[in-house]
């Protein structure tokens, strides 16, 4: 497979969120707003590439038997320590993204990575996979994030200065002043509809240009 | 395929585990100073979020004390207590608890009420939040005497304080549980703040 390959199966053709469906719980969770959906998805990502070249690496001293609780253990161990390091050098953010953190553990897109991906190729491909990846997961958390909240509050970008810092508190866009919002689109409903209705767009995409 | 000696296995989920615990506890001694920081700014940042500082000279988050899982923050001004933070938790919440801070003079009156944790419906009972609205600073100045008349509650019950459409359950969890903190506060007071017997 080539690396051209490998980069449009993440983004788009095996899309972790729109086409395998993995990762439901954060991304249906954490997408109301379009920072915290980058946020989780950059921790994603940053996961997958280090869960991916690591598992890549040490590939040949794994056994079969006990491939899946060491895939297990390597991924929980980065996730920790990506916890660790939010906690102490992106405090609000880490408050923020709360429980969804740890959670990346159990999102099947990384392990199943390992699993497909991974324990098979070298480590190059295998980080590659695992940015473009995590890269597809985050913008299927952007988008369905922007959606969510341009609908629920008119706003966008709001709290960016979670994730960039002080220079980026003037980065939220009102686009509809004195705008009630639509309750469904910041509930988890709305979340499943959202997610559906994205998937559909990306479908009729591909028909219309196929 | 099972052609691995079980021993070798085995071993090699130790050494695995070895280096993972070795990585996760490396990172966990660098962070802890810096986590233990941020939890402290965070504390003081909300404890001054209710009461200003020209209203205490100690160190707050040095002097608690806990009764009956309510935290008590004593501020003291020149050596004479002047006011209290008390930070509870109401389970009346419509999804889940809600965490609110409360600081109350010394004679029992509402100096300021923040709202530090809640998963109340967005868009309906998250406007207890200060930056959704204003509705919190109607409970700024309140007295003690407020607390105990039967119109210490939302309007839906015939009391004193807004509802918000489509969400009471809220806003009477909040109504409720300052009431609680300002009473407890009021009984227990010389538990709280002992010079004052």
């Amino acid at each position: 497979m080539t690396y051209t390959q490998i980069i449009s199966n993440g983004l788009w053709k095996n899309n972790q969120a729109f086409v395998a469906l993995l990762g439901l719980c954060p991304l249906l969770a954490v997408s109301n707003t379009v920072i915290n959906g980058l946020a989780l998805g950059l921790a994603t990502t940053l996961t997958l590439a280090l869960s991916n070249s690591a598992i890549s690496l040490v590939r040949h001293t794994i056994q079969p038997e006990i491939r899946l609780p060491l895939f297990v253990l390597i991924i929980a161990g980065i996730v920790t320590v990506i916890e660790l390091l939010m906690h102490a050098y992106f405090y609000e953010l880490y408050k923020t993204l709360g429980i969804f953190i740890p959670l990346i553990v159990t999102n099947c897109a990384i392990i199943g990575r390992a699993e497909v991906f991974a324990s098979k190729n070298s480590v190059l491909p295998s980080l590659i996979d695992g940015l473009a990846m995590g890269l597809g997961f985050s913008l299927a958390l952007l988008l369905l994030g922007g959606l969510r909240e341009i609908l629920s509050s008119g706003s966008l970008l709001s709290q960016a200065e979670l994730l960039f810092g002080d220079m980026a508190s003037q980065w939220g866009i009102t686009l509809l002043s004195d705008y009630s919002g639509v309750l469904l689109a910041a509930l988890p409903a709305g979340s499943f509809i959202g997610l559906g209705l994205l998937i559909a767009l990306k479908n009729s995409l591909e028909n219309y240009f196929k | 395929m099972l052609t691995a000696h079980p021993f070798s296995t085995a071993l090699r989920l130790a050494i695995f585990s070895t280096v993972i615990i070795g990585l996760v506890s490396f990172v966990f001694t660098q962070t802890k100073n810096k986590i233990q920081e941020n939890e402290h700014q965070a504390l003081l940042q909300s404890l001054q979020s209710v009461l200003s500082t020209n209203r205490y000279d100690n160190e707050l988050s040095e002097n608690s004390i806990q009764l009956d899982d309510i935290t008590f923050y004593r501020a003291y001004k020149a050596n004479k207590p002047s006011a209290v933070i008390i930070k509870s938790t109401s389970h009346q919440g419509y999804s889940g608890d809600i965490q609110l801070l409360t600081a109350l003079d010394i004679n029992g009156s509402i100096i300021a009420v923040r709202i530090l944790n809640h998963q109340e419906t967005p868009g309906l009972g998250d406007k207890i939040e200060l930056r959704k609205s204003n509705w919190l600073l109607n409970f700024s100045h309140k007295t003690l005497k407020d607390m105990q008349s039967s119109t210490w509650t939302v309007k839906r019950d015939q009391g004193h304080f807004d509802q918000f459409t489509g969400a009471t359950i809220t806003p009477r969890a909040v109504v409720n549980e300052i009431r609680k903190v300002g009473l407890f506060f009021q009984n227990n007071k010389t538990q709280i703040f002992p010079s004052l017997k």
